[in-house]
């Protein structure tokens, strides 16, 4: 039997058969996808707001610190920083899983763009905020809570967006230290099908969680520049 | 603390792969060296296209192109290229696969970053321009650029940061950059102190032109 060339390019690359049998694998990476994603934002937008919020003591012992490790995740690849917490840290005792390597990394890295994100809105905010809502009697904390925070995430919201979008994409790199995500299992059913199929089906896959997202902060975006 | 002064920071080790690892940072540099003008021209001309092309279909393809690509983990598109293209019967060299999938990927960031750009020079300076004769490459190439990429100075900047970071992952296809040597330095000696040794690079690398950026984006806030 032959094959026409188009005929063999969609037998190669949409390959029904292939497509049907790893599906299970691709949803189960999908969920580990997910579950990574939603870890990491939750964990590096709090310690982000931690940061960001401490930041505005103006003490240099805090600040410093803060600066220096925003900096240096702003410099290290994540890649770097998940081979580093999963082949090198067990020979010092702190062994991990996968998982937690990845979302260690990839938190801390969110944490650090987070608080800069959130820093950058409080900045933008006038001093007389402050000045008013302290002088109303609120204390430093509820003044934080109730005035800043809400005024300054509304205006770090798209960047924040962008950045939490490109950093959750990154649960990609597990795959480099065998955590069962997307990629890894599309990588793995493809190897045994000795067919790409499953690469095409993983990456439709990442579409399918990260399109909507993608729509969501678009549409967020606008709404901030008509200033609603 | 001896297995830290061991496994992490064995300045034997250090010594022993430095040169190694060196060699991998220049491949890094000249990796970024391509791909980062490739991804700026791309997204140039993507923007420009987005920006004042009357074609509603186009405006709505490049749409589509740079959600598509802002949605794919830029590993997933390099695995999925250097993978699939022997399927096709390419038989594509590692660095034309890293620089292909790069483009996509970094085209449709930068192409974000130059639009903002261009929208926020107001329509009266290509009116202007236009009014005085230039044509309408002129207009652009000499007024409306020149301002669109002061506005986006730190997004560019930012988005050059990331796509250096970003080449680590070419590690994956085995093209010799800094972190791929030194995995195989690590895997080589039993030792993951060049694994930190490249960490320490890629700081030293990178830490200049994060400062830079942060005073860049510093300034803007200010002058608000």
């Amino acid at each position: 039997m032959t094959m026409s060339g188009l005929e063999r390019f969609l037998f190669t690359f949409f390959n029904g058969e292939v497509a049907a049998q790893y599906l299970p694998d691709i949803l189960s990476g999908m969920v580990v996808t997910a579950a990574v994603g939603i870890a990491v934002v939750a964990t590096g937008l709090a310690l982000g707001l931690l940061l960001a919020m401490l930041r505005t003591l103006q003490r240099a012992v805090l600040t410093l610190p803060i600066v220096a490790f925003v900096d240096f995740m702003r410099a290290l690849p994540p890649l770097v920083m998940i081979i580093l917490f999963f082949f090198a840290f067990p020979l010092v005792g702190v062994a991990m899983s996968a998982f937690v390597a990845v979302w260690l990394a990839l938190s801390l890295v969110l944490a650090a763009y987070a608080e800069e994100c959130i820093w950058g809105g409080i900045l933008t905010l006038p001093r007389g905020q402050w000045e008013a809502a302290r002088s109303t009697g609120l204390t430093w904390l509820q003044t934080m809570a109730a005035v800043i925070l809400p005024q300054a995430f509304r205006i770090a919201l798209p960047p924040l967006t962008n950045r939490i979008i490109s950093i959750t994409k990154n649960a990609a790199l597990g795959s480099v230290v065998g955590l069962n995500e997307i990629l890894n299992n599309a990588q793995s059913a493809s190897s045994l099908a000795g067919n790409p199929t499953p690469l095409v089906v993983g990456a439709a896959a990442y579409l399918v969680i990260f399109v909507p997202v993608i729509l969501a902060a678009r549409r967020i975006e606008a709404r901030m520049a008509r200033g609603a | 603390m001896d297995a830290l002064a061991t496994n992490f920071f064995n300045l034997d080790v250090y010594a022993q792969v430095f040169p190694y690892l060196l060699q991998g940072l220049l491949t890094t540099v000249w990796l970024s060296a391509i791909v980062i003008p490739l991804g700026l021209a791309s997204g140039l001309v993507l923007a420009v296209a987005a920006t004042y092309t009357r074609r509603r279909w186009m405006r709505i393809a490049i749409a589509v192109y740079i959600d598509f690509f802002r949605a794919l983990p830029p590993l997933v598109l390099l695995i999925f290229i250097y993978y699939g293209a022997p399927f096709l019967g390419l038989d594509l060299p590692k660095l034309a696969a890293v620089a292909f999938g790069f483009m996509l990927n970094n085209s449709s960031y930068y192409a974000e970053v130059f639009r903002a750009g261009l929208l926020a020079v107001p329509k009266g300076q290509m009116e202007a321009a236009r009014s005085t004769g230039l044509s309408g490459a002129q207009a652009l190439a000499h007024v409306v650029l020149p301002q669109a990429a002061r506005n986006c100075l730190p997004d560019l900047v930012s988005n050059s940061i990331e796509v250096i970071k970003l080449t680590s992952i070419a590690s994956v296809v085995a093209l010799p950059e800094l972190l791929r040597n030194a995995r195989d330095a690590q895997s080589l000696l039993y030792n993951p102190s060049p694994i930190v040794l490249a960490a320490l690079m890629y700081v030293a690398l990178l830490w200049p032109l994060v400062r830079w950026l942060s005073r860049l984006e510093h300034r803007g806030t200010l002058a608000r």
